[in-house]
């Protein structure tokens, strides 16, 4: 294979080159410049800096402003250099490299100019390096060294004695970093990293000349800013001025381990920072492909809580959830388990028992657990958290595309011309691609937003959304259609796309369906309350600006016809040629690290790994083969018929592995029943979830931390989970399911899960050439990576679709049954805050409550004010599910007619609203509909009825645990 | 924006030109009016601030978050630019702003008199303000007025070859009020 230089893989990670390195198209043909520093001959693409070419020879030039994750910012002038034929010091990281120049980065002159620059920054420097925070991890030190510094000449009382800034007060308002501005240099380099990073803009530097500082907000404290936490100034600050508290407590970390981040879809790369077997910071690796360097406020400072004194560590059973727990040995609660679930299944049937996996654990973990249920339970009773998030982004993206998973990598969107968002919020759920998109935005691609809530993306510093069509919710396919029959009706689809990939005869079937007046946006305006106008003009803008991409997320799939959402947006794509290259395609972003990967491993109840029907014969004959044993071909239980089967009583034994059913599903009091009628509830967690307070036999889990295993993220990127620390417990997750396998009489053998991964690449196509040591060399993996794609598959259906022929699927729109009544006049819809994580079991454990202590209840002003209600009031929330009581926040963000949380608190019981309505195909309930009604309560201490069981029932389970 | 609340809104602005705190309705107000008429212009932001501080007497904290909001920007970004200029003050001012150069060529032609008869006169020290509100004292670095050293402004006027009693003379008309008769209240000083 031919090979040639691309700046992207080529360059070490583990070096600063100072600049980013030039855009560069990396093919054959692509001509590398030639120039000489210091004597080196060195090739580098046009538009590379003088810095950075140097750093690539080896050749470290001092700086202070600049660093390689940032634009250059020439304001330091430490790197000042000479270069042939060209009058006085030009600063190299902003001086360009060119053909034939020659440069001198050290001689007399240029060390005499630094040291006199550097004299000027230590005059106003304290020089308490041993005791300072930074000590051993300085750039201010390391360039005072370089250029060789030996005194200070300005030193001693100035004449105006407020003209140092070594008396500056230290912030602490965050409780994650500190901002020491007396150790500040003012190279910028935080406000840039504000900006051109993270996007929020949140630094300035105000005042001038001597006078400049760094200023959160309008030179408010850090957390009265607009800052949201995300680490980036933290790490380009090259002094001790932004610096984690955790390393002002604890000094420099030993050693390092690269890991995946344990919270979003995003999956991004990180370094834990070790002292011994403690983590005292994790650092946004610049090598992850994923982040590029880039982390949020849950990666990057909240993973306290794996250490949390709520953890519990050691194996508990009891004979029934009145009961105290007993603690035990890992061998006594896997008798007692496997004991149980036996007796269950003589006395109710092999299909009265059943497990379901979590889109928190490793692909190890999750293949494990559906291995058990399929081959030692004995039937197909398995299925996972997607089913309640991403289960129809499966069913429609295979049925229309051919393949259960997002087309593009998150690289692509850096050549998007037109991003649309559906149903999204990635600057609070997918904070870091959140701020790649709005890096995009700024360079400037167009933006549609399709919500009903004004969210972050519509309007905010540098971000303004070209349409914000604010739908009602429950209109999504309604919204597709119409902007499909623009398309169709004004003849912009891409024909010679369409024609020569997707079937033609479905194509037309569904051209004549969608060419329908009912479809028209004049018509669906009724459904949606979005104007026709503005359908009109983002469906022009997507057909025809450029590389479109669609970006969506819970607010297309958790709908009564989310799969039907997902086909149409699917049809989009098709429709308008957007897929199969970089810049465009459909991009699912998934809300837990490893959604993609627990689909994948296998979870759902009709398919084994690889998305393979169960009933499939040769599939299951490569399963019976592999696994020694038969294999049922019915498809089994989903979680809604499991819960529903239990309610009923024919279904008496679950085996939950890291998912937290009893908070995170819709209709919380129908789960409480479902869980309340087990026999046999076996939970492994780390804590003792909401679920766990309904179980006989808890099962230590382990954190990201304390285990070896593999993510995938919403790219479907494989990406190593590292152990840092010894497990807690004991026992390593898979080893507990091996465990709880082996009691049940069937045994499984794997010494690390290393093993379990070889085990998926033999069984599974598109994971065929995945290996743990494939993952060390590359870093990542993205699937399909087999003998044809032995470096994995950034972007999907290139050359044609998975599935042969691209399908037209109808998607006729159907409006919920959930609709506003007199009695419920409002629609709740419910989504996720940037501080906490899901139900919160980890970020509430951590100092990110300070941002979002309770879930509040985001009102519009006009519905606020015909109920007398104002911002903090106590309010009830009811819908015809059950109710419960919140404060209220009035909000502009919202459109009159509808409401919204967030389901982060347990004890807000935002579940307890939500219904039993879901998705025709896949079951995924329908959380972001819910006709409520909203009151103002005159008692301040009022909770709801759910409320008052619910912390007598935790109070009562709390005890219970014999700490 | 209806054409009673523009009415008022001009109302308070003269009202409030160099007569210390301006509300919060009437900051919002004022801004609003500024930003619908000046958003658009290409470099909208300072034209935007120098209105401001016209209408004001000041640039409010409380009006950053406004025009950051308006032209797509920070709160922060919109901050950075007011501090960075000397001219905007973010806190209200006398109604007339006497500027003495301290730059070179007038310190040389007897500016540091001039400077510290300023102070004593008025009894404020610079960035002050005259208790009945009326004058500011602030330093600047030059006014391009070297010639004639040296040199003070008040408002857009600028004076040359200053000395102690002209500038008395100068301070003795800003707090002079011309008596007038009007059938309209508001056009009395």
């Amino acid at each position: 294979m031919l090979h040639f230089f691309d700046p992207r893989t080529d360059l070490d990670s583990e070096i600063d080159y100072g600049t980013p390195p030039a855009t560069f198209d990396p093919t054959p043909d692509a001509e590398l410049i030639s120039l000489s520093i210091d004597g080196n001959e060195v090739r580098v693409p046009e538009g590379t800096s003088v810095m950075h070419a140097a750093a690539m020879a080896g050749i470290n030039i001092p700086k202070l402003c600049a660093t390689d994750s940032l634009e250059a910012f020439g304001s330091c002038r430490i790197c000042l250099v000479q270069i042939e034929g060209r009058r006085g010091f030009p600063a190299s990281c902003t001086t360009p490299a060119e053909a034939g120049m020659e440069v001198k980065t050290q001689n007399d002159k240029i060390g005499k100019l630094r040291r006199n620059v550097m004299e000027l920054y230590i005059s106003d420097h304290p020089l308490d390096c041993l005791t300072c925070p930074a000590n051993g991890d300085c750039e201010l030190q390391d360039m005072a060294g370089a250029v060789g510094l030996r005194n200070v000449r300005y030193t001693g009382q100035s004449a105006i004695p407020s003209h140092t800034h070594l008396d500056e007060k230290k912030d602490t308002s965050n409780p994650y970093f500190t901002f020491d501005a007396s150790k500040c240099i003012v190279c910028n380099r935080c406000v840039r990293a504000c900006e051109e990073t993270q996007g929020t803009f949140a630094l300035t530097i105000s005042s001038r000349g001597f006078e400049s500082k760094v200023s959160p907000g309008q030179d408010d404290a850090f957390m009265d800013s607009d800052c949201v936490s995300c680490g980036a100034c933290v790490q380009a600050c090259p002094t001790a001025t932004l610096m984690e508290t955790s390393i002002i407590d604890k000094g420099q970390p030993e050693h390092s381990v690269i890991t995946t981040c344990a919270y979003c879809g995003v999956g991004c790369a990180f370094k834990a920072d070790m002292k011994g077997d403690e983590v005292i910071r994790m650092t946004p690796w610049k090598g992850g492909k994923a982040n590029r360097g880039h982390s949020c406020v849950k990666g990057r400072f909240a993973f306290g809580y794996a250490t949390h004194q709520d953890r519990i560590t050691s194996p508990m059973v009891r004979d029934s959830i009145d009961q105290p727990w007993r603690k035990v040995s890992f061998e006594e609660a896997f008798d007692v388990a496997a004991t149980r679930i036996k007796g269950i299944q003589e006395k109710y049937g092999r299909n009265s028992v059943g497990g379901i996996t979590s889109s928190r654990c490793t692909n190890e973990e999750t293949y494990l657990v559906q291995k058990l249920v399929r081959a030692a339970f004995g039937n197909n009773n398995v299925d996972t958290c997607a089913r309640v998030c991403h289960s129809p982004t499966g069913f429609g993206l295979k049925t229309t595309l051919g393949e259960s998973a997002g087309t593009q990598t998150f690289d692509s969107v850096e050549k998007t011309d037109v991003i649309m968002v559906i149903g999204a919020n990635p600057t609070d759920a997918h904070p870091v691609f959140g701020s790649r998109m709005k890096k995009r935005i700024r360079e400037g691609a167009k933006l549609i937003v399709v919500d009903p809530r004004s969210i972050d993306l519509v309007n905010g510093p540098h971000v303004n959304a070209d349409y914000h069509l604010q739908l009602m919710p429950g209109t999504n396919v309604a919204f597709v259609n119409a902007m499909a029959h623009v398309i169709v009706n004004e003849g912009l689809e891409a024909a010679d796309f369409i024609a020569e990939r997707c079937e033609t005869e479905a194509f037309h079937e569904w051209k004549n369906f969608i060419s329908d007046e009912r479809h028209s946006p004049e018509n669906t305006e009724q459904f949606t309350g979005i104007p026709a106008a503005y359908i009109r003009g983002a469906a022009r803008l997507y057909a025809t600006g450029g590389n479109g991409s669609i970006y969506y997320g819970l607010g297309v799939t958790e709908h009564s016809q989310g799969s039907s959402t997902v086909m149409g947006i699917a049809n989009l794509a098709m429709l308008t040629g957007n897929v199969g290259r970089d810049g465009v395609g459909v991009n699912p972003l998934r809300g837990q690290n490893n959604v993609q990967g627990s689909c994948d491993m296998g979870s759902f109840p009709h398919e084994l790994p690889g998305y393979r029907h169960i009933s499939g014969q040769a599939v299951r004959d490569l399963f019976e083969d592999a696994w020694k044993v038969k294999l049922d071909p019915e498809p089994g239980y989903r979680i809604t018929n499991m819960l529903d089967a239990a309610v009923e009583g024919s279904y008496k034994g679950l085996y939950v592995q890291g998912e937290d059913i009893a908070q995170s599903d819709p209709n919380t009091k129908h789960v409480e029943a479902a869980l309340r009628n087990m026999e046999c509830l076996i939970v492994q967690d780390i804590f003792l979830n909401e679920t766990a307070k309904f179980a006989h036999v808890f099962l230590p889990g382990t954190s990201f931390l304390e285990k070896n295993g593999t993510f995938t993220n919403a790219e479907r990127r494989i990406s190593p989970v590292r152990k840092v620390m010894p497990p807690m417990p004991g026992l390593e997750d898979w080893q507990v399911t091996l465990g709880l396998s082996k009691a049940l009489g069937y045994e499984m053998h794997y010494e690390h899960p290393s093993e379990i991964m070889a085990e998926i690449a033999a069984l599974t196509p598109t994971f065929s050439n995945v290996t743990y040591e494939r993952l060390d060399e590359e870093g990542s993996l993205q699937w399909p990576c087999n003998d044809e794609t032995p470096y994995g598959t950034p972007i999907m259906h290139v050359d044609g679709f998975v599935r042969g022929k691209g399908f037209f699927a109808l998607t006729e729109y159907v409006p919920t049954e959930e609709k506003v009544t007199r009695r419920f006049p409002l629609l709740l819809t419910t989504g996720r805050i940037l501080s906490q994580y899901n139900v919160g079991a980890q970020t509430r454990r951590t100092e990110n409550s300070s941002w979002h202590g309770e879930d509040t209840l985001e009102i519009h002003p006009q519905d606020a004010e015909d109920r007398g209600i104002n911002t903090g009031d106590l309010v009830s929330l009811a819908s015809r599910a059950g109710d419960t009581h919140l404060r209220a926040l009035v909000s502009d963000r919202m459109q009159p007619g509808v409401v919204y949380t967030t389901f982060h608190h347990p004890e807000t019981g935002a579940n307890v609203i939500t219904t039993d309505n879901s998705d025709w195909a896949t079951n995924c309930p329908e959380y972001k509909v819910t006709a409520v009604q909203v009151d103002k309560l005159i008692s301040e201490t009022a909770s709801s009825e759910w409320q008052n069981q619910f912390a007598e029932f935790t109070e009562q389970q709390i005890a219970f645990i014999d700490k | 924006m209806t054409d009673a609340n523009t009415q008022g809104a001009g109302q308070a602005a003269q009202a409030s030109n160099g007569q210390g705190l301006a509300n919060q309705a009437e900051i919002e107000s004022v801004v609003g009016r500024i930003l619908v008429e000046l958003k658009d212009i290409p470099g909208p932001l300072l034209p935007i601030l120098h209105e401001v501080q016209h209408q004001l007497g000041y640039v409010p904290d409380s009006s950053l978050p406004i025009i950051g909001k308006a032209l797509n920007i920070s709160r922060a970004e919109v901050h950075g630019v007011v501090t960075f200029y000397h001219h905007f003050s973010s806190k209200p001012r006398g109604r007339h702003i006497i500027e003495v150069c301290r730059a070179e060529s007038c310190q040389s032609m007897g500016g540091r008199d001039l400077e510290a008869h300023a102070k004593s006169a008025l009894g404020l020290d610079w960035y002050q303000t005259t208790m009945d509100k009326e004058i500011t004292l602030e330093p600047v670095f030059c006014l391009g007025n070297c010639a004639c050293s040296p040199a003070i402004r008040v408002g857009d006027e600028v004076y040359g070859r200053m000395d102690a009693e002209q500038f008395d003379e100068i301070v003795d008309e800003l707090r002079t009020v011309p008596l007038a008769f009007s059938a309209n209240p508001a056009e009395v000083k």
